[in-house]
């Protein structure tokens, strides 16, 4: 029995299949060898194959009768086949069916095993795909390498432990004890995790969080470290020392220093430093200010520290960077109910947005000026967001015209203006106008007593060029039959009579 | 993290890592989408789309488009830099990476990740450490393969 054709072998054939009949006739032959082989129990070329069955997988063909296969391959001793096994089982198999379970002796074996590369395999899977029986089965053993002295295993402890509590909430309990230590150590790689762990307990429980608030002051000065520290080769992304723990800390500093006083006074400085120290001329430097505004907004902070963190997104407004801009916008949007003036600064940039060539920079440009219209600017705003609403894609256009309407309401100088807008809404935009819109424009115009004749003479004359748009049609036939003595009597100051045809609405 | 895809410019899928329990249908039914979505996306657009309630970050790098799901509350600059740093992995490892590495070794590119993200979180900052890790443990490999006293049988 020739060996099975090996897995590069097997992509190259499958390559220069010319057609997609080709392909899947390619894939059944080697499937129905991978099937007889399987069930001839054939150990050698058992992990050569399950391979081959990833590799077919990812190409969107059933691979479900390799599950068994993979099991196997993680039962055995061969370091090759537990790699291949344990990728299969994170590939093939699911918490949903049963099968899954039957690996949960073979983990326990894994986590225990005398090569670190094994337990570190065990790790990852469990903290992947592990189900709730899973790991209430298996916590026991997280937990005592979460207390090991062995970087590697113990980073890798420490997110399979997230991954444990965020399956089954009430064993976050039994890891306390393990986590005393934890940022006491040097390895970038176990602090990492570790805030992650601490992080993952704080959002869940209360308590833990008013437990962990003491860390406050060592999460600081591991911060301040970063920071301060000179070039440190290995953790350094463009002059910058190890950002993604920087970002970690950041936000589980948030955390902390939410709704609590003395938290919040005690990072204050680190926030202001790092807010005002770090490097913006790259995507990693205003990762971490982003994360730090995101801090600074959400803690107890200074008044002058928020105006700070305003003030940097004002800055990532006038970046080239688009992706700048748009967290800078979506950050806007969520403090601009609680910094409103703060934000108000920065409105003609976030205008500037509305013009903006990104569908999602736009949608968020729109929804940030209609957050910021108020009595003062109406005139000004208005006029910008019916540009807007003229311009847009389609997809904008019936939020926008809501959100002009409602702006309109709130803060019309005067009921000719807010007339006037209504209308340039409906000549405009008319199709895209909500059902709901049509009775309380005629409610608006009912109220308006000394505008009757204004309104339905505009109306008119609105229908005359274009009876297109329904919204626009179905108001102005309402005050046409209710003002027509108006309108045919010319009886408006404000604009010249006009002849009044009948006009039949096809 | 919810999951991690890599896809051709043609829609060809090279690497899936899924960091939440979806069945296989639900999986293709969701790649599917996003790789139309983000194929879709014209170049001068940011790197960041919401979809369905989750935050998409993708970014091309040659033929390989890298995107992520992530949640509300992650952070979406500090994605782009993982992204990146993977790609970065990739690249040391394989020699200057291109997308026939990815595919003719994609269980390799599966166990760099694993060696990189746990759980859908960064278990390694240091570049140098996730390398050697994945260096020891292609020793192990070719080690254990050779007392096995048979013709290297590796896949």
């Amino acid at each position: 029995m020739p060996a099975p054709i090996r897995l590069r072998e097997l992509i190259r054939t499958i390559r220069t299949a010319r057609t997609q009949a080709e392909e899947r006739e390619m894939i059944q032959k080697e499937c129905a060898a991978i099937r007889s082989s399987f069930r001839e129990e054939d150990n050698t070329y058992r992990c050569r194959n399950v391979a081959k069955l990833l590799y077919m997988h990812m190409l969107g063909y059933p691979a479900h009768f390799g599950q068994l296969e993979c099991l196997k391959l993680i039962a055995s001793q061969k370091f090759t086949d537990k790699r291949i096994g344990y990728l299969g089982a994170m590939l093939l198999l699911d918490e949903r069916q049963d099968v899954h379970l039957l690996m949960t002796n073979c983990i326990k074996n894994d986590l225990n095993h005398s090569t670190q590369y094994v337990q570190g395999l065990a790790l990852c899977t469990l903290g992947c795909m592990g189900s709730s029986e899973m790991c209430r089965d298996l916590a026991g053993e997280v937990e005592k390498l979460l207390k090991t002295s062995n970087s590697y295993l113990r980073k890798k402890a420490a997110l399979c432990a997230v991954h444990v509590i965020r399956k089954v909430p009430e064993l976050m309990e039994m890891f306390l004890p393990a986590t005393k230590n934890l940022l006491n150590e040097k390895n970038h790689g176990v602090l990492h995790t570790s805030v992650v762990l601490l992080t993952e307990m704080c959002e869940r429980s209360p308590d833990m969080l008013a437990h962990f608030r003491k860390l406050v002051p060592q999460l600081v000065r591991i911060l301040k470290n970063l920071i301060m520290s000179g070039y440190s080769p290995e953790h350094d992304v463009s002059g910058i020392s190890d950002p993604f723990l920087q970002v970690r800390i950041l936000r589980l500093l948030r955390i902390l220093g939410r709704n609590d006083d003395d938290s919040s006074e005690a990072m204050n400085d680190i926030l202001a430093q790092v807010a005002t120290n770090t490097e913006t001329s790259k995507n990693v430097g205003n990762a971490i200010l982003y994360e730090t505004v995101l801090t600074i907004m959400d803690i107890k902070s200074e008044s002058g520290l928020r105006v700070l963190a305003i003030n940097i997104l004002g800055r990532f407004l006038l970046n080239n960077d688009k992706n700048i801009r748009y967290v800078a916008l979506t950050s806007l949007l969520k403090t601009v109910q609680t910094d409103h003036n703060a934000v108000q600064r920065h409105r003609s940039t976030i205008v500037d947005c509305l013009k903006d060539l990104d569908v999602s920079i736009k949608r968020r440009a729109m929804e940030l000026s209609f957050a910021l219209v108020n009595g003062n600017n109406i005139r000004g705003m208005m006029k910008e967001l019916l540009y807007f609403l003229d311009s847009c894609e389609p997809e904008f256009k019936a939020d926008c015209a809501s959100g002009i309407f409602l702006a309109a309401e709130k803060y019309a100088p005067s009921k000719r203006w807010h007339i006037d807008t209504i209308m340039r809404v409906l000549t405009t935009a008319g199709s895209y106008v909500r059902d709901d819109a049509v009775p309380n424009l005629i409610q608006l115009i009912t109220n308006s007593v000394e505008m009757h004749a204004y309104t339905v003479q505009r109306l008119y004359k609105a229908i005359l060029g274009d009876y297109s748009q329904q919204p626009l049609v179905q108001v102005a036939a309402w005050c046409i039959g209710e003002y027509g003595d108006l309108l045919v009597s010319g009886q408006c100051e404000e604009e010249e009579p006009i002849q009044v045809c009948l006009v039949t609405l096809g | 993290m919810q999951f991690m895809l890599l896809f051709s410019r043609q829609g060809k899928l090279r690497l899936q890592k899924w960091y939440v329990p979806l069945s296989d249908k639900e999986k293709k039914k969701i790649t599917r989408e996003l790789v139309q979505t983000v194929l879709a996306r014209k170049p001068k657009m940011c790197s960041f789309l919401e979809w369905r309630d989750l935050k998409i970050v993708y970014k091309r790098y040659a033929s390989l488009y890298f995107c992520c799901a992530i949640e509300d509350q992650d952070n979406e600059l500090i994605t782009l830099e993982i992204i990146h740093r993977y790609v970065e992995l990739l690249d040391k490892y394989f020699g200057s990476v291109c997308e026939l590495d990815i595919i003719f070794n994609f269980e390799k590119a599966y166990f760099i990740l694993d060696e990189f993200l746990l759980g859908g979180e960064v278990q390694e900052t240091s570049k140098k450490n996730v390398l050697k890790a994945i260096e020891q443990a292609d020793l192990l490999q070719e080690k254990t393969e050779y007392v096995s006293q048979q013709e290297v049988l590796w896949v």
